[in-house]
């Protein structure tokens, strides 16, 4: 059966022109067209971060960037695929770390390249202040640099735009492991917890959960909902 | 008053106590430093080239900020900023003069950080010592509560507060800001060569030797024309003359140390702040034994 045109838009995946249904993500409007994604491309529900990739909308100068499965394609399109992001990973012992600006300054020195442009922040589809976070860490604020960051999915697409080189998302889960590490408050009842689960509290629990079938599952994930609310 | 305050980089690490000492000392003569909700960094280095723009940036979006306040109602119709740290203060005041003077550049650096306010040029970057001087030294004599009769100070400027002419707050090659401000604060300021002299800035990180050497030059110069302390206003220039008498004292062992203070950290002394308000234990060469010996602590 012939689609009917209207749904159809046209899009320019790495520059040919391909008409893909005008509900398309960027992930499916590729596939559709052909295109067999083997990286790149992960959870397909805007968790993960693997499929981080720029674009270009009809009309519009600016490089835009998203997740591949969360964007939807608009007519006239310019889209790719990014596989992998080269981007500069320290090696660290976070044991041996401390919380403060000289690791920082050792770890990621090109933090304090930072011109402020703020580009990063326009590229992140989290909504992420991530200029700000950068900001946070050039004071050594360490604490306020992993609460801003905290929805970064390291997606990398504020280290592709970074004028400066900066790795954002990489440094981002530092200040959060050092937050995690040493600054964050300790609360007793996870560490009791932590104790009970390796006492074997839950176990039984645990070992009926994995074998129930997928509608006992539902049906309880859901009435556990319920009683939440 | 209320007045937008940008604090830098250093003011919330190694100058905390420079920070602590001024948010106090000012509200003791009713100036309250309302600290901008988002701020970055001033830009460190102003660019003289023509065509760079890109480094106008930072600087211009704290000044963003400061219209921010004005219209969220942080501070009623206050467009000067404040600074404490010459160097952010020489920074982000250049850039408001780059603009006026260039007003075409103020378009790219609006057009390019399309997702802030535009900014209109309106904001006036000030140094908490302008403030002091507008709202008048006879105030703050007017606050003093121990005297500083016996302390004889080196009032060291540095550079950033001076130079450019059309940046500085005072006369470049004969400042007195800082002795006006001393003497209401009821110390005696002394009289010496090296006031305005260079302290070695940056190269503090990769050529100690250079520091060093002048911060030897200009701390034997103040003890020499009789200074028992010397203050400061620059995060940079305290860390060049104070922790920098490690080496100095590796190099020279007849050298006496001598402390360096923030000129807030003495307005906090002569107000009789809170211990912690004076943050003496911030700095490098411990000002409590000769504090205590002219008979203030």
């Amino acid at each position: 059966m012939m689609k009917s045109k209207e749904n159809m838009v046209t899009v320019y995946i790495m520059g040919d022109a391909y008409n893909v249904p005008e509900s398309s993500t960027i992930i499916t409007a590729m596939e559709y067209s052909g295109f067999q994604l083997t990286t790149g491309v992960g959870c397909r529900e805007g968790f993960c971060g693997a499929c981080a990739t720029i674009y270009r909308e009809k009309g519009d100068y600016k490089l835009k960037g998203g997740l591949a499965c969360q964007t939807v394609v608009t007519d006239g399109m310019t889209l790719a695929q990014i596989p992998f992001m080269p981007a500069e990973k320290p090696i660290y012992d976070l044991k041996e770390l401390k919380p403060d600006i000289n690791t920082i300054k050792e770890l990621f020195p090109t933090i304090f390249r930072c011109v402020s442009c703020n580009t990063c922040t326009k590229a992140c589809p989290q909504d992420i202040d991530v200029m700000d976070y950068i900001q946070a860490l050039k004071k050594g604020n360490i604490a306020e640099a992993a609460d801003i960051s905290f929805d970064c999915i390291r997606c990398g697409l504020c280290a592709l735009r970074c004028p400066a080189e900066i790795v954002q998302y990489n440094a981002a889960t530092l200040a959060r492991r050092l937050y995690g590490s040493y600054l964050a408050k300790k609360s007793p009842e996870v560490d009791e917890s932590i104790e009970d689960i390796k006492a074997g509290k839950y176990d039984k629990e645990l070992e009926e959960l994995t074998k129930m079938d997928r509608k006992t599952l539902s049906e309880k994930y859901y009435a556990r909902e319920t009683k939440l609310r | 008053m209320k007045i937008p305050y940008y604090p830098g980089c250093t003011l919330k690490s190694t100058a905390k106590h420079f920070e602590n000492s001024a948010i106090e000392s000012a509200k003791a003569l009713g100036i309250e430093f309302v600290e901008l909700p988002k701020w970055n960094c001033c830009g460190v280095v102003t660019p003289l080239a023509e065509d760079d723009i890109m480094h106008h940036v930072a600087p211009v979006r704290n000044l963003i900020r400061v219209l921010e306040m004005n219209k969220s109602g942080a501070v009623n119709d206050e467009k000067r900023l404040l600074t404490l740290c010459s160097m952010c203060f020489n920074t982000l005041k250049r850039s408001t003069l780059r603009i006026k003077e260039k007003v075409d550049d103020l378009d790219v650096l609006n057009d390019f950080m399309y997702k802030e306010e535009d900014y209109d040029g309106s904001v006036e970057v000030v140094h908490f010592l302008e403030i002091l001087r507008e709202n008048g030294f006879d105030e703050i004599k007017k606050q003093v509560k121990k005297s500083l009769e016996n302390l004889k100070i080196a009032p060291y400027y540095g550079c950033m507060l001076l130079r450019p002419k059309d940046i500085g707050i005072d006369d470049a090659e004969r400042p007195t800001i800082f002795n006006d401000l001393l003497t209401s604060l009821s110390a005696e300021p002394i009289e010496w060569r090296a006031k305005n002299k260079c302290c070695g800035s940056f190269l503090t990180l990769d050529n100690k030797e250079i520091v060093s050497r002048l911060g030897y030059d200009i701390l034997t110069n103040a003890q020499k024309s009789g200074a028992d302390l010397i203050v400061t206003s620059c995060p940079l220039c305290a860390f060049n003359l104070d922790n920098r008498q490690k080496i100095i004292k590796q190099k020279h062992p007849e050298f006496e140390e001598i402390p360096v203070l923030y000129f807030t950290q003495l307005m906090a002394i002569a107000f009789d702040l809170d211990k912690e308000v004076m943050g003496l234990d911030g700095n490098y060469i411990n000002p409590v034994p000769l504090l205590e010996s002219k008979g203030i602590l």
